[in-house]
């Protein structure tokens, strides 16, 4: 009997029409095309469940949840509803309401319970919130209200709407089960194995579950599911990385322009890591071996980073998918004992003006996604404090499936303080938030199958995160550090405490209860638990000793520490449920009993040769100053401030150079320069990326020199030092049991290694997201672009020597410096002129390059440069556009005369800048450049205007105020491009 | 001997850091101590001269921005917080701290149990999270922080929910004739800002940025004069060297250490 507990609903209603959130939503549905719409009213629902008073209903309403200038409330009693019709109370007209699904995190919900009893409310037990919207116009029918509910004010992975009064679902807290089944193994046929491992989703091949096979006959046991799902997540692509470190059998066409060995034994081996073996930078203190890749930055700290990719959660759930993508990639930063500083976001969506007939069923909007993602990662970083400083945005078609999320963190340390050394008799402590049934083998566990295995609880496969959660760990484990509190951190992402706790006692052995585990909500077995990925957790080992202290610490910033286990010398790690051991395994076969894969690769030559240039292009008849336009106005090129400035970039107070640069801070900075708080010398680190699927699609070999060349390229016009640069990869991959596709991998991997020794460039991390294809309504199956993002992490000894992109005084003098070779293969000219490209191979990467940042370089520490471009994406004459509107100064270039000016003003190439110099540096400037090529191409003046000649002609002149309506507002001669 | 500044921590505050660094740049030795710390321990607050809510987001925002952090004030620490005010000493509320003070009825001035309130901060009119550099005008003369100073401060904004409003427009006035409008948004060469997007970031009433209470002690803002202290950080430091944030709290520190 649900009795006297009642369920008390308060609706906050804006007070204004001009309500700015109901606004956002009414032009949104514009948006949609749903211009029917007139009016939107967004309120907020609160539900507690308990007993009150009316002299509790009014407290609560008066004192917590509405604000008396801006809202007015109503407040009522749900009346009671039986578990079995939980669905629409009643249906109201033009009225939606939308609630989370049972056991997704709700941030608000806790807190309401906490402020009520601060407020002398007792008599609540639960609490959940909603939005509800009173949608107003011509034919408010229910089916455009259903269209509103599910393309804009909810999402089924999350949440559930009702056309009227929504009835909430309130979770608590319980006890879990310790129910365990067995797997059979032994005796099975080939047929019978790979069935198990379908059946339970664990993408293992025959070999695998054959070897787990043999570990079965050898223990003379069956396994429970527990220790058959840890095997399966230990061995899995993504904690492993089994592509990446399989035998290749390589085979590729006669006319490649590169040869590749027949074979690889072990791919990462040979190619990224012995980069950085072969390099040997003293400066590197850590690669691939921790959660983050370290590096030296001022003799007494260090500097960590790590990127991520987020993708398929994305897709299904933007806001939650790119939210807990970077809370992740922040605890792998916490993870080494790092204080993060910094993030990174890098996104690949499709193109935002998709129309609803081409959009694959099943798939959102990419505007939606975009949205989401931006709003996922806005929520996250900026609660946590950390400033979000740089990121990338890449529209193309082959991402309306699958979007890539990459989301990187930069975190610092005293150099060294991070611990290494469990001890026998150490507690596992788990540190941080509740465990629930989140992101359990991934997304294919929808929420109506939980729905229908509990009968009481869904838990989303896709998660909202709890930013001020992991802000707790943060606050708590820089000072336990600090004080030498643990022996051994790592954080929970993938696999959850199966990998946490396995890797950690993976070099000793460790007993763990998990009934002591706290939970979201009942009815999680054990191998939820173990595998569970719920979000906001550590894993500390910590000597009996120090267990207080950290527990003090731990009460102090609200952070919730359990017990559950002791490390030991056993060599075995096993788990108990209650009394139950329901987990006893090996180390040895668990961490190295994995079969090596065994791929195909099939090496394909370009269609067009990379280098290869198309003498026709000479002869199409352009405008020049309309063409440039319409660069400045494509999705890739156009400003993406309204991104950047939902990201908090300044918290910290360690922000020199900003994303945005020039004298309205509106200029698109090549990257970002940090000087960390709190230390006293002038060092800087730079942030900077590359990626360029487009090159991806034509030649991966090229395509990955370019990048890199790119990431270190705009790294060095902030003012890095090229010597010091280190470098992350990531790879996002269709899938890679075809053989070109694998192929593809080969040769990006290959000139990983060819380009990092070439530009002595270590790579220092990485991580690879394989299998990025969709199967389409048309049953086809659709893969994304190769797309490998490369994070440059670079270094200066002072901050003082940053450049800005922005051009800085009428007078000074503008340099094209390094290897110019435009190309137009993979051109965004192409892209703006899709009936009639210029085909021709992508660019070849200058072997120059090197050279030439070095040289400059040492102009930048002599202060010879004034501003500094890189040419990418829409070539010269739009690195010389970006300089003019950065600086609100004019620009005359004068192209010369032995030239393609159409190749010149739009072509693009590596290994280029464009930079002011002062007359008063010129020949100092001229004399460093000296062995590099360089050319003085312009001068800066102050009429405002871009002015480019070629043989004493003029090719164009436009003024800036049209510069910035075209990059700004996408609008070209009075018309919306 | 330095003032000291007790700077309050509530779970989600995260410039708590960059504020410490202003105040000891300042001249203020500065404690941070989390609001748990404070309930639990015999902390005397009479021994600090200085109190500080420093921006974040305080309990993930939860219910509203500042508002449950505004709770802690009223319900945990009603006493030492009047004393503080009664004593006439310096506090400060930046952004999520300044959201706190409008929501525990402290600012624009004290509103006793069951008076209604005047003054809020809601979500901005572009209706979204915005971090930029603005200007910043300090008026004044009655608030410790801003008297005297002549120099326009440029700072980021970083918040969501900035947007100060008043429940009867003829408030906005009484703001201006009490004195009580510490700082104002502005173009860069100090013209105000009269409402334009972007120099007024957010829709405020009459460019407001920043109020003080009647008795001109206590200061709330929602730009960030912390994040401008060192050359490096402001964006303009080659053409706008001398707009930093650090005279305001110098102001403060001065005041604090006098009385």
């Amino acid at each position: 009997m649900r009795n006297s507990i009642k369920t008390y609903r308060f609706i906050i209603k804006p007070r204004s029409k001009s309500d700015p959130r109901s606004r956002g939503y009414l032009s949104d549905a514009h948006a949609l095309g749903l211009t029917g719409v007139k009016e939107i009213e967004c309120s907020d629902l609160y539900f507690v469940r308990g007993e009150l008073s009316e002299g509790d209903m009014k407290s609560l309403a008066d004192r917590l949840l509405h604000d008396p200038v801006t809202h007015q409330v109503e407040a009522d009693i749900l009346e009671d509803m039986s578990a079995d019709s939980r669905e629409v109370m009643k249906v109201i007209p033009g009225i939606i309401e939308v609630a989370l699904r049972p056991g997704v995190t709700d941030p608000a919900a806790e807190q309401i319970v906490r402020a009520a009893g601060m407020i002398g409310v007792k008599g609540i037990s639960a609490a959940c919130t909603g939005l509800r919207f009173f949608v107003k116009g011509e034919n408010v029918n229910e089916s455009l209200l259903r269209q509103l509910a599910e393309r804009l004010f909810s999402n089924a992975v999350i949440q559930r709407y009702a056309l009227g009064t929504i009835m909430p679902s309130f979770t608590e807290a319980t006890e879990a089960n310790g129910a365990v089944e067995h797997i059979h193994l032994r005796g099975l046929d080939p047929a019978g194995l790979l069935a198990v491992s379908a059946d339970r989703r664990a993408a293992l091949s025959l070999e695998e579950m054959q070897a787990i096979q043999a570990y079965c006959d050898r223990e003379q046991r069956d396994l429970t599911d527990i220790e058959f799902e840890m095997l399966a997540q230990t061995w899995s692509e993504h904690c492993v990385h089994k592509t990446f470190k399989s035998k290749v059998i390589v085979e590729q066409d006669d006319e490649n322009t590169h040869t590749f060995p027949m074979e690889y034994n072990h791919l990462f081996n040979q190619t990224i890591r012995a980069a950085t073996r072969n390099i040997n930078a003293c400066w590197v203190l850590s690669s691939f071996k921790e959660n983050a890749g370290i590096v030296e930055f001022d003799g007494k700290n260090e500097i960590s980073f790590k990127v991520e990719t987020h993708n398929h959660p994305s897709a299904i759930e933007p806001f939650g998918g790119a939210n807990t993508g970077i809370g992740g990639v922040i605890r792998d930063v916490i993870g080494v004992s790092a204080k993060p500083i910094a993030s990174t976001d890098i996104l690949c969506f499709g193109p935002q003006d998709l129309h609803l007939e081409d959009l694959p069923e099943g798939v959102l909007h990419p505007r939606r996604i975009a949205s989401g993602v931006v709003a996922g990662i806005e929520d996250y970083g900026n609660k946590m404090g950390i400033p979000t400083v740089n990121g990338s945005v890449w529209y193309d078609p082959g991402f309306v499936a699958n979007p890539l999320v990459f989301c990187g963190s930069i975190g610092i340390a005293p150099k060294g303080s991070n611990p290494h050394g469990i001890q026998p008799g150490d507690h596992i402590i788990l540190l941080g938030g509740r465990t629930g049934r989140d992101g359990l083998r991934g997304a294919t566990f929808s929420s109506m199958t939980m729905d229908a295995q509990t009968g009481e609880v869904s838990g989303a496969s896709v998660q909202i995160g709890a930013p001020i959660v992991e802000k707790g760990l943060v606050d708590v484990i820089v000072p336990a550090r600090d004080r030498g509190l643990y022996h051994a951190i790592t954080d929970c992402g993938a696999g959850g405490l199966s990998s946490a706790v396995g890797e950690m006692a993976s070099e000793c052995g460790g007993d763990i209860q998990l009934a002591d585990v706290p939970l979201k909500y009942p009815g999680l077995v054990p191998w939820e638990i173990w595998l569970s990925e719920a979000q906001e957790r550590m894993v500390v080992a910590v000597p009996d000793k120090n267990l207080a202290e950290l527990k003090n610490l731990c009460d102090l910033y609200d952070v919730s520490l359990t017990d559950i286990g002791t490390f030991n010398q056993s060599g075995r790690i096993r788990v108990f449920f209650g009394s139950n051991l329901v987990l006893d395994l090996d180390n040895e076969f668990l961490h190295n009993g994995l079969p090596q894969r065994q791929y195909r690769a099939h090496v394909r030559a370009p269609e067009f040769e990379p280098g290869w240039q198309n003498e026709d292009s000479q002869v199409l008849d352009i405008d020049y100053s309309t063409t440039l336009l319409k660069l400045l106005a494509h999705p890739n090129i156009k400003s993406k401030e309204h991104i950047i400035r939902v990201y908090d970039h300044e918290v910290q107070g360690g922000t020199v150079v900003k994303p945005l640069s020039g004298v309205m801070h509106d200029g698109p900075s090549d990257g970002s320069v940090i000087k960390p708080a709190g230390c006293d010398g002038k060092q800087a680190f730079v942030l900077s990326n590359g990626l360029n699927p487009e090159y991806g699609k034509q030649a991966p070999y090229e395509m990955t020199q370019l990048v890199m060349d790119e990431a270190i390229r705009n790294a060095v016009a902030c003012g890095a030092d090229p010597t010091r640069i280190a470098v992350l990869d990531n790879f996002c991959w269709g899938d890679p049991t075809r053989p070109e596709v694998m192929g593809d991998l080969v040769q990006s991997a290959q000139a990983c290694y060819d380009t990092a020794l070439h530009y002595e460039t270590p790579f220092i991390s990485g991580k690879d997201s394989f299998n990025n294809e969709y199967l389409g309504s048309d049953g086809n199956r659709h893969s994304i672009p190769p797309t490998l993002v490369i994070s440059a992490l670079g270094w200066m000894p002072d901050w003082e020597q940053a450049l800005t992109m922005d051009l800085k005084k009428p007078g000074d003098l503008l340099y094209l410096v390094g290897d110019f070779q435009p190309g137009f293969g993979g051109s965004h000219f192409n892209l703006i002129h899709p009936e009639s490209p210029v085909e021709e191979g992508i660019p070849v990467c200058s072997p120059g390059n090197p050279a030439v940042y070095r040289a400059f370089y040492t102009a930048v520490s002599k202060r010879l440069a004034a501003a500094c471009h890189d040419l990418s994406e829409g070539g010269l004459a739009v690195a010389a556009a970006e300089m003019c509107m950065g600086g609100r100064l004019g620009l005359q270039i004068d192209l010369g005369d032995d030239t393609d000016p159409l190749r010149c003003l739009f072509g693009e190439t590596s290994g280029c800048l464009l930079v002011e110099v002062s007359p008063d540096s010129q020949s100092e400037f001229e004399n460093v450049m000296q062995t590099n090529p360089f050319r003085q191409i312009g001068i800066v003046h102050s009429s405002p205007e871009l002015v480019i000649n070629h043989c004493k002609e003029n090719l164009l002149t436009v003024g800036i105020s049209d510069l910035l309506l075209a990059w700004k507002e996408g609008v070209i001669g009075g018309q919306t491009a | 001997m330095k003032p000291k500044a007790l700077i309050l921590f509530a779970s989600g505050t995260n410039r708590d850091h960059d504020v410490s660094d202003a105040l000891e740049l300042a001249g203020a030795e500065t404690t941070i101590y989390p609001v748990k710390y404070l309930r639990e321990s015999n902390v005397d607050w009479s021994a600090y001269q200085m109190l500080i809510i420093p921006g974040g987001f305080s309990y993930a925002d939860a219910l509203g921005a500042g508002r449950l952090f505004a709770l802690d004030l009223t319900a945990y620490f009603t006493g030492q917080v009047q004393n503080f005010l009664a004593a006439g000493k310096p506090v400060i509320g930046i952004c999520n701290g300044f959201q706190a003070l409008v929501k525990s009825g402290i600012l624009p001035e004290m509103r006793m149990a069951g008076e209604r309130q005047k003054a809020t901060l809601t979500f901005n009119q572009s209706n979204h999270f915005e971090c930029r550099w603005v200007t910043l005008k300090p008026v004044s003369q009655k608030c410790l922080w801003t008297q005297g100073l002549t120099a326009l401060i440029d700072c980021p904004v970083a918040h969501g929910e900035g947007n100060f409003q008043v429940s009867d427009p003829g408030y906005a006035e009484t703001l201006f004739q009490q004195d009580q409008v510490a700082l104002l948004y502005t173009y860069p060469d100090g013209a105000l800002a009269d409402g334009k997007y972007p120099m007024n970031p957010n829709g405020s009433i009459r460019d407001i940025a920043g109020i003080c209470n009647q008795q001109g002690n206590v200061l709330g803002l929602m730009p960030h004069p912390e994040n401008n202290i060192f050359p490096y950080q402001t964006p303009d430091r080659a053409n706008r060297p001398d707009h930093f944030g650090l005279p305001l709290f110098i102001n403060g520190v001065r005041y604090a250490s006098q009385s």
